[in-house]
Formats: C-alpha cells, sequence, structure tokens
C-alpha cells in the first residue's frame, strides 16, 4: 500500500511537470510576442512604414497559434492543483487561490476579451482602436505574469500567513505582504526578461534564416534589427539580473543555491565555483570537477574568501535533488553567456555595417533559436527542483501535499497527456515552423480564412493592406 | 451583517452561469459541425464563434479559479472525485480549442482538425454533464478529502446527465447559427433546433425524476408543502419557455429561439439550486463549511467587484463588434 502511494506521488509529479513544462514554453514566447506586436503596430501607426504593418501580420499569424496552445495548456494548469495536489489546495487555498482568482480577473478576461479584435477586428475597429486591443492583449500577458509569478515566488519564500486550527494556511493581515513577498521582485523581473530574451532570439532566428537566403528582404533585415538590439540590451541585464535572483535565493533557499553550485561541503574559506563535474550524491563530492577557487564566494557574497554552507549543513530530509538542480543550472547559464555573446558580435556587426552581411552571424542566431526555451524550462527546473522536498517552501512537504488517488488514475492521465501534447503540440509547432519557413512578403496576407477578410460591404478598403505598399 | 460567504456562491454560480450561457453554444457548434457541409457553411460556422470562444472560455477558468479561492475545500474534494472526467474535458477543450487554429493552418488535414473539433467539443460537453450528475448522486467524503474510488462517478445516472448536456448544448449551438447565419446553414439549423428542443424538454423531464430519487434532501426541498407552490413554478415555467422558444423558432425569429434556449438553462440551473442549496458538495458540504476566511473572501471581494462590471463591458463590446451575420469570409 506504501509503496502504490510513493507511485502515486511519483507520477503525480511527473505529471505535473510535464503539463506545466509544455505550457510554459507558450506564454514565455507569447509574452514577448504581444509586445513585439505592440511595438510593431505602434511603429506603423507613428511612421506609416508598410515594412511594419508586414511584420504585424507576419507575426500575428504565428501569435495566433502560439496564443491558442498557451490558452488550452493553461486550463489544464487551473485544474490541475485539485486534480492532482488537492490537500495542497485545500491548505494553501485561501492565500493562494486569491492571487490566482485576480490573475483570471485582470489577465485572463483581458487577454481573451480583446484577442477576438486583435486576431479579425482590423477592418471593424479601426487602426486606432486595434492598437489598443493590441496592447491590451499585450499588457494581459504581462499582468498574468505577475499573479502567477506571485503566487509561484509565495510557495517558495512564504510568509505573512498563519495557520488555522483545522490546518489550512490563512492569509495575515497583510496582503501586500504575501504579493510582494521576498523573492518575487526578482523572479517576476528574471522571468519576463527571460521571456523577452525567448521572443528575440526566435524572432532573430527567422530573420537570420531569411537572410541567410536573401539579403534584401526589408522583413527579414528590419525583424533581424529589431532582436538583435534586444538581444545586445536585455541578455547582460538579464546576467545582472539573474546574480540579484541568486542572492536572493541564498537568502532564503540557501539549500537551493548549494545544489546549484555543487556544493556538498562547507567552505570557511571561500568557496570554488565549480564549472562543470558530476555530482556524486553518494560519495557527496562533484567527480571530476573543474572548478575556480574561491569565485563562488566571490559571486555569492562578493568577497573571496566568505565562507559559504554546504548541504552538509542541511538535514538530508530536507535536501533538493543535486543532479537536475545542477545540470539544469549549468544549461540556463550556458546559454545565457552564448546569448550575450549573440548580442555583442551584433553590435560589432552593426559598427561595421555588416549586421544583414555577415552570413557567419546568422548561422549563429539561427542555432541560436531555440535558446529562450531550452534556457527557460531550465531555469524553471533549477527553482522548482531546487524547491523539493516541498511545495510551499519549509511549509508543506510535497509527499503530504498529493490527492488521494490510485496509482493507476494518475498513470493513466499521464500516459494521456503524454500523447494528446506530443501529438497536438507537435503538431501545433510544426505548423509554426512552417509559417516561420515562409519569408515575409511585401504584401502578407492577412490570417488566411479567418474572419479578417471582410467582404466588400467594409466602409475602408481593408484598412492594412492598405498601408502595405 | 452581510454573509460574504453567500455573496461568493451567487459569484461562482454568476460564472457558472455566464460559462453555459457563452461557451455553450461555441461546444454546441462543435457537436454539430459534422452534419454541416464541408467547406463554405463549415467555415461559416466555425468564424460565428472564431473571435469569441477564448474569452467564453474563460469563464471555465473562472469558475474553477474561484472555487479555488473562496471555497477552497470544496475545489480539493471535487476535483480528485471527478478525475476521470476533469481530465477527459480538459484534453477535449486542448483538441477544440486548438482546432480554431489549426484547420486554417493545414488545409491538407482540415478534415482531421474538425473531427478533432468535434469530438473534443462532444467529449468535454459530455464530461461536464458527467460532473454534474456525479455531483448530485453525491460523493463519498471523510474528513477533509475524497474517499471514493476513481470510478464512483460512474453511473446511469451520470451518463444521463452527460448525455442531457449534449443535448442542451448542441440546442445553443443550433439557435446561435439560426441567429448569426443565413441561407441553407440558417434552415439546416432551424430543423435541427426543432428537434433539439423537444428532446431537450425530455431530458430535462427524465433528469429532474431521476434527480428526486437521489437524496432525500431533493426530495423533500420539491415536494413538501407548502413548499411545493413554489418550486412547482419551475416546472410550469419549463413548459411555458417551450412553448414560446417554438412560436419564436416558427415565427423564423433570429435572436429570439437562442434566448429563449437560454431561459430554458436559466431554469435548469434555478432548480439545481432549489435541490442543492446550501450545500457546495450537494447533500455532503455547506457553503460554510468550505468557505474561505474571512480576510480572503473580503481582498477577492474588492477585485470582483471592481473587475467584473469591466470584464462584462468589454466582453460586450467585443460580441458587438462582431454584430450581425456572418458570411462566408466572415462578419460583414
Amino acid at each position: 500500500m506504501m509503496i502504490e502511494q510513493e507511485w502515486a506521488i511519483i507520477l503525480a509529479r511527473a505529471q505535473f511537470a510535464f503539463t506545466v513544462s509544455f505550457h510554459f514554453l507558450f506564454p514565455a514566447f507569447s509574452i514577448g510576442l504581444a509586445s513585439f506586436l505592440a511595438v510593431l503596430e505602434g511603429l506603423w501607426l507613428k511612421t506609416g512604414k508598410g515594412v511594419y504593418a508586414n511584420l504585424y501580420r507576419y507575426w500575428l499569424k504565428i501569435f495566433a497559434v502560439v496564443f491558442a496552445m498557451g490558452v488550452v495548456s493553461g486550463i489544464v494548469m487551473s485544474y490541475q492543483f485539485g486534480t492532482n495536489w488537492s490537500v495542497f489546495s485545500d491548505k494553501a487555498g485561501p492565500v493562494i487561490g486569491p492571487l490566482m482568482a485576480y490573475e483570471v480577473l485582470t489577465a485572463f478576461f483581458l487577454e481573451a476579451g480583446f484577442l477576438g479584435v486583435m486576431l479579425f477586428g482590423i477592418n471593424k475597429v479601426g487602426r486606432k482602436l486595434h492598437f489598443v486591443a493590441t496592447l491590451a492583449v499585450a499588457i494581459g500577458t504581462f499582468i498574468s505574469a505577475f499573479w502567477i509569478l506571485s503566487v509561484n515566488s509565495w510557495m517558495q519564500t512564504p510568509v505573512g500567513y498563519e495557520i488555522a486550527a483545522n490546518g489550512q494556511l490563512m492569509p495575515g493581515d497583510s496582503w501586500w505582504m504575501i504579493i510582494f513577498n521576498p523573492s518575487f521582485p526578482y523572479r517576476l523581473v528574471h522571468t519576463l526578461l527571460a521571456a523577452y530574451l525567448t521572443t528575440a532570439f526566435a524572432v532573430g532566428a527567422v530573420g537570420a534564416w531569411h537572410l541567410l537566403k536573401d539579403k534584401s528582404n526589408p522583413g527579414a533585415r528590419k525583424m533581424f534589427s529589431m532582436a538583435m538590439w534586444m538581444a545586445a540590451i536585455v541578455a547582460p541585464l538579464q546576467v545582472v539580473a539573474g546574480d540579484f535572483h541568486g542572492i536572493n535565493t541564498l537568502e532564503h533557499q540557501p539549500a537551493k543555491v548549494m545544489a546549484m553550485e555543487g556544493h556538498y561541503q562547507s567552505h570557511p574559506n571561500g568557496a570554488p565555483l565549480i564549472l562543470f563535474g558530476i555530482p556524486n550524491s553518494k560519495e557527496r563530492t562533484v567527480d571530476y570537477a573543474i572548478e575556480i577557487p574561491k569565485a563562488s564566494s566571490l559571486i555569492l557574497k562578493h568577497d573571496l574568501n566568505a565562507p559559504l554552507a554546504g548541504l552538509d549543513t542541511i538535514p538530508d530530509a530536507d535536501e533538493p535533488p543535486v543532479g537536475i538542480v545542477f545540470w539544469a543550472f549549468r544549461i540556463m547559464v550556458g546559454l545565457g553567456m552564448a546569448m550575450v555573446a549573440i548580442g555583442m558580435w551584433s553590435l560589432l556587426a552593426r559598427a561595421r555595417k555588416r549586421l544583414y552581411e555577415w552570413s557567419w552571424l546568422h548561422k549563429a542566431a539561427l542555432v541560436m533559436g531555440p535558446s529562450g526555451f531550452i534556457a527557460v524550462l531550465a531555469g524553471w527546473v533549477v527553482t522548482e527542483v531546487g524547491r523539493q522536498p516541498f511545495t510551499i517552501y519549509g511549509v508543506l512537504r510535497t509527499v503530504d501535499s498529493a490527492s488521494p488517488l490510485d496509482a493507476p488514475a494518475v498513470a493513466f492521465s499521464l500516459l494521456a497527456f503524454v500523447v494528446v501534447y506530443f501529438t497536438v503540440f507537435g503538431m501545433g509547432i510544426w505548423y509554426l515552423l512552417r509559417l516561420m519557413k515562409k519569408a515575409p512578403e511585401a504584401h502578407e496576407s492577412a490570417l488566411d480564412g479567418a474572419p479578417i477578410r471582410s467582404a466588400g460591404i467594409t466602409p475602408a478598403p481593408a484598412v492594412l493592406e492598405g498601408a502595405s505598399a | 451583517m452581510i454573509d460574504l460567504t453567500v455573496i461568493w456562491a451567487s459569484i461562482i454560480g454568476f460564472a457558472i452561469i455566464a460559462y453555459v450561457v457563452m461557451d455553450g453554444f461555441d461546444l454546441g457548434i462543435g457537436i454539430l459541425f459534422p452534419f454541416f457541409k464541408v467547406g463554405k457553411d463549415r467555415d461559416t460556422a466555425m468564424n460565428s464563434i472564431a473571435p469569441v470562444w477564448d474569452g467564453n472560455e474563460t469563464w471555465l477558468v473562472m469558475g474553477v479559479g474561484g472555487l479555488l479561492a473562496a471555497f477552497p475545500l470544496a475545489y480539493a474534494i471535487i476535483l480528485p472525485a471527478l478525475y476521470a472526467p476533469m481530465i477527459a474535458m480538459l484534453l477535449g477543450l486542448v483538441f477544440r480549442g486548438v482546432a480554431f487554429e489549426f484547420r486554417w493552418r493545414d488545409p491538407a488535414h482540415r478534415e482531421l482538425w474538425d473531427r478533432a473539433f468535434t469530438l473534443g467539443s462532444f467529449i468535454a460537453t459530455f464530461a461536464q454533464g458527467i460532473a454534474l450528475g456525479a455531483l448530485l448522486q453525491g460523493i463519498t467524503v471523510e474528513g477533509r478529502s475524497y474517499a471514493g474510488g476513481w470510478w464512483e462517478w460512474l453511473s446511469p445516472f451520470s451518463i444521463l446527465t452527460g448525455f442531457g448536456l449534449v443535448v442542451g448544448y448542441a440546442l445553443l449551438g443550433a439557435c446561435w447559427l439560426n441567429w448569426k447565419t443565413e441561407g441553407a446553414l440558417q434552415r439546416q439549423s432551424v430543423t435541427y433546433a426543432g428537434r433539439l428542443g423537444i428532446s431537450l424538454l425530455l431530458m430535462i423531464g427524465l433528469i429532474s425524476l431521476a434527480t428526486l430519487t437521489l437524496e432525500a434532501q431533493y426530495y423533500l426541498r420539491w415536494l413538501s408543502y407548502p413548499g411545493v407552490l413554489a418550486t412547482a413554478i419551475v416546472p410550469i415555467a419549463t413548459i411555458a419557455v417551450t412553448f414560446l422558444f417554438y412560436r419564436s423558432l416558427r415565427q423564423t425569429k433570429d435572436a429570439q429561439p437562442f434566448f429563449w434556449a437560454l431561459a430554458l438553462f436559466g431554469l435548469c440551473l434555478i432548480g439545481l439550486g432549489i435541490s442543492i442549496w446550501p450545500n457546495v458538495i450537494p447533500a455532503r458540504v455547506t457553503i460554510w463549511e468550505a468557505a474561505a476566511p474571512h480576510r480572503s473572501q473580503v481582498f477577492m471581494l474588492i477585485g470582483a467587484s471592481i473587475m467584473v462590471p469591466i470584464i462584462v463591458a468589454y466582453t460586450a463590446w467585443s460580441y458587438w463588434v462582431f454584430r450581425g451575420k456572418v458570411g462566408h469570409d466572415g462578419y460583414h
């Protein structure tokens, strides 16, 4: 019986990890893409240049597909808390439930309410109101990230709650304290910048791909240039934000940082920065470690000789899995460094007036296309696995959070999710690639088949069409 | 002293009504989809809901999110109890949600995505109906958690409510198309609406009678004197509304039949309320037992009182933008 219970929990964790990882890919893209579209439409309204209108239409088609997949995979998440983690929901509901309700009220409805007009309404409401709709969707994605990251951060750094007689966690007298819990500002900035970088490198790769085939395509040039500005500016900012986030984590969740660094042992006189190695949790050491002496203390404490505690100071029962966190962290940081490098390279190319001609830069940008998605997932793994073995850090253990479900029920639903997600979203991603493969044209078509192609009764000729000349 | 728990029960009730009113017809169109001619008719049916389906579905998230926030105990008991139907509903919604986009992106496989649209809509509706039936027939609760097996939801009654909802949403879908389309598609929809109306009335009758046998509470609520004088209004009104529905259909009104069909749903929900009030898990857990603490209720109420009117306003605006009949190429 005990064994079966353990299986049910492992399967439930696998299911949550699978569904949330798949889901996260879409908002990570659509947060940045919505802002990109708002900028394109704003520039078009301001300058009247057709290239912006064309790019808007080009990326709107992609946005529509990404957004649809984000919506349907997101609805799943709002039910997963109850279906698979009912004890967690019962206990944490009074605190996190209202924050998630605010997400629905202030973000989901805003996005969904204006999406129809954004996708199909340009000929019905005019340019300015349509721009308002685009802005509303973009702002909605922001607000959504705000609330859900507040919830997640509260689970990492829970404050401002009381424990009721029935075992529920109740809000204390300050919601402000709960919403702006200690890790939230850092996590919000780090995640939003990550979403921007994800979009920048996806857009940059599409631009690079078309530049490799035709260096004169104005749409490809414009999108590549815009994406590379983002890379050059945001990637270094992200390094700074990540550093702050790491120091915040050291303060509130030291065990997570110990796992990230591979510090099984404490280092009283300055801890080394382990670049690579294979964490060996049995022997409590990192095999084949390549390390820089004292560098970890320098990064985390800004002092070469600062002492850093290791996992030897953490009770075994509270220790997160080291290997996954250690590796995921290196993947994230490695990709982040590569992003900075591309950003700098693009500045050099711009200075030499070779931004659109330097095909090695284009090839590198193409390879980096998926980098944001991988980095975002890796970062998510670091923070979520690093929180284990708790769902609410230090307060509620993962094993005490799950629903009273039979293992076969969870196994069956997990299998169903895996099959459906890989089939449906696999095809969706293939459609995205197909849309991206097509070069942006001088007269980019609207959403095909969709009601945007209003028949002749529309007073003005199709508004966006008119501007593309 | 205002009871915030009652207010929150009303807000969740409002979200459920809003969901049924708005997503009911677009799920219904999915259910009827295979009966429409490939090409122009299907494109038109799809286009009539493409701009609004996402907003409609958000009410489902509002309902469940609101339940977690305002009645966390109910959320924690109901979702594991309805595990299989809930997972099936979510997967159904995945298929139908992406079909809106994918069918245009991949003309070579449009037939496939049309089927996914129908299958997803049917499964999601059927699962919602089953969930309703499973709740009404009672679920096993021990302490603060669900204590039944993973097939407890399955019974002849829950299958009946599942089909009942399929018929109901299909009726709403047919009425919506009668309102928003022209020509052959509209005539076809009117025919379907006519057949579905009487089927729904039958289903409502069957489910109502079966419900009375499930729990003593339901029986007493409906049939004990003098309460019966009030509760009898519901079935009488149901018959009256059905009559008005058919009259408007015969007079070839565009919008009216849709609203009469919604009125039928409204009466069903009133009936549901009479049966289960003041429980959030019928005959098991009351709204006060499941309620979130006062501070949570107050904090959310501030947000809801500001945001819900705004949401209703821009949702109405979005419907207004896409008002009128939808042509083959979209709204005009």
